[in-house]
């Protein structure tokens, strides 16, 4: 039934309805109230899981990275500096092959302090190997959190199902939850590949070796690369139940765009909004919405850029020498192919400043006006500051 | 697409006002989206919270600047903030007051609604005496002033939503539909 739900409740929802055994959290805003109403529901019953109140993100994921391995299905939600303190727990969780769920929801990291929407928090455990899914309304992060408990145990991988701080996490909309036997049908009790067994006991993550190390990595890349067929498997189930499909990426208009907004997130949205204003002037643009983005989808970026002359890549998030991040995988993706566009990129929106229509539209004007892109992205909407730290 | 601001105090329930509206309107037929502003709130301290209401699915994933419409809650924010920013000509300001303010010069350009909803929470027994809570009088107002959303989905949003004393809140609103004055 559709209800009007807070972005955050509409996770709690889906992590109930997965039927989750333990879910263990340390809160921190934006993301606090999933795992406050998550809490509400373990202690009146209304979920039948253990909930683990631990005093930091590492023993938060520490502790699920243990009950995984016990084979339950595992749950945690945090963002910023509290995934940043996770930071080392993340390898672990990957390299052992657990398919713990996390909602991540963006907040910058500091200094300076700032609770605001921005995505440099989760792109910067882009080397974890998580699995990292980005949302851009709270439907689609109840739907893919329910997907993300699929995923992970198909791959045996942890899923992130990324949203936004305050523009999704606390924005109320409404949000098509279904009744249990429903969620039930597409998403069975866990049945794990391994657990530990008090009965026949064996060693998780003993010391690997030079002449097995690279072997396990090896595996895990494997696992990866399986990921966007896996996902388009796991969207089709969902969309014959659920009559919703998402996409790793989404192309709106790229087949006859000369020039394509490349977009993660809520920025998508509002995007959505000026392509609609931009085609009926009969400007030939295109839109390309990155949901996934660990593993990159070389090849579905690929075909939706391919016949566009100029690509303009739309980051909320920063890697200080390098530039917007979506930008640097974007332009990787690309290098290789003959009759590639070209590569524009921009930041925008850091810290949770607005990122409007007119915003997106000056972007596409810049676009369409430059011949030659800049090695470096452009930053969008600076005020003027006289202060300046150096000599 | 219409959009309302909403203006209060830290823990005086203006965020729960603008989810209570979203919420009948969303069972009246409508698009919704409602959100706070993205601050760190403090009690007392000025706040905000939005709300989007269109005939279809709403994409906007942007700050209100420029509502149809502002609801103010605390009639002594008046002085201490500029309720007004990018209110559109002709646009409605429903006012929290007794009496119709002394200086309506800052709202010329547009139609002002006031409803004594302090009164009616203290009547009703909402809040405490020294803090009543006025935002359910004030979607009874509300309701009245733009003729939607319904009452009964009004009164079905209280009843599901507010977790105590449901029935002095449909009260309270319920006056406040009555009372609101146009000026």
């Amino acid at each position: 039934m559709k209800q009007v739900l807070e972005g955050n409740s509409a996770v709690a929802e889906a992590v109930r309805l997965a039927r989750v055994q333990v879910i263990s959290a340390y809160p921190i805003t934006p993301q606090s109230h999933i795992v406050e109403v998550l809490s509400d529901y373990c202690a009146s019953g209304k979920m039948d899981a253990r909930y683990l109140r631990v005093e930091s993100e590492h023993s938060c994921l520490a502790a699920l990275v243990g009950a995984a391995c016990g084979g339950v299905r595992t749950f945690t939600a945090t963002s910023s500096a509290g995934l940043a303190y996770m930071h080392e727990m993340l390898h672990w969780t990957a390299g052992s092959r657990l398919p713990i769920v996390m909602a991540e929801v963006n907040r910058a990291l500091g200094a300076p302090w700032n609770i605001w929407s921005d995505q440099t928090d989760s792109l910067s455990q882009r080397d974890t190997g998580w699995i990292q899914l980005y949302c851009e309304d709270g439907q689609e992060v109840f739907d893919t959190t329910l997907q993300a408990f699929r995923l992970a145990e198909w791959v045996n991988l942890p899923v992130m199902v990324v949203t936004e701080g305050f523009l999704i996490s606390h924005t109320y909309e409404p949000v098509d939850i279904p009744e249990q036997e429903e969620v039930d049908r597409f998403l069975p009790p866990y049945n794990p590949a391994f657990k530990v067994d008090t009965k026949n006991p064996f060693t998780v993550n003993s010391i690997a070796p030079p002449s097995i190390y690279m072997e396990i990595r090896h595996d895990n890349a494997m696992a990866m690369d399986e990921v966007p067929e896996r996902f388009d498997d796991v969207e089709k189930e969902f969309e014959v139940l659920f009559n919703r499909r998402y996409g790793a990426v989404e192309a709106i208009n790229c087949d006859d765009a000369e020039i394509i907004l490349v977009t993660s997130g809520t920025i998508t949205s509002t995007a959505r909004l000026l392509l609609e204003d931009l085609r009926d002037r009969g400007e030939k643009v295109g839109l390309l919405k990155m949901k996934m983005f660990r593993p990159f989808p070389v090849e579905q970026v690929c075909r939706a850029l391919k016949s566009a002359m100029k690509v303009a890549v739309i980051d909320r998030n920063f890697s200080s020498g390098a530039g917007g991040i979506f930008l640097q995988e974007v332009r990787a993706a690309l290098c290789n192919r003959e009759d590639r566009p070209l590569v524009f990129g921009y930041i925008v929106g850091l810290g949770g400043r607005d990122v409007t229509k007119a915003v997106l539209e000056d972007i596409y004007k810049m676009t369409k006006n430059s011949d030659v892109p800049s090695d470096k992205s452009v930053w969008i909407g600076l005020r003027e500051v006289k202060h300046a730290i150096g000599r | 697409m219409l959009e309302v601001r909403f203006h209060g105090r830290g823990g005086g329930g203006t965020v729960v006002l603008a989810t209570l509206l979203a919420k009948a309107f969303f069972q009246a037929g409508y698009q919704v989206q409602s959100f706070p502003f993205f601050g760190v709130e403090r009690r007392g301290a000025p706040v905000e919270a939005y709300l989007r209401l269109a005939s279809k699915k709403i994409l906007a994933r942007t700050g209100v600047t420029t509502p149809d419409h502002v609801v103010v809650q605390d009639q002594s924010l008046i002085e201490d903030i500029g309720v007004t920013a990018g209110l559109k000509p002709g646009g409605w300001i429903l006012l929290n007051c007794p009496i119709p303010p002394s200086d309506m010069s800052a709202f010329a350009n547009h139609r002002v609604a006031i409803v004594d909803a302090t009164s009616i929470a203290l009547k009703n027994r909402i809040g405490s005496r020294t803090h009543p809570i006025v935002n359910t009088a004030m979607i009874g107002a509300f309701a009245r002033m733009m003729e939607a959303p319904p009452m009964d989905t009004v009164i079905a949003a209280i009843r599901k939503e507010v977790p105590s004393d449901p029935e002095r809140n449909v009260a309270a609103a319920e006056a406040a539909y009555r009372e609101v004055r146009f000026l």
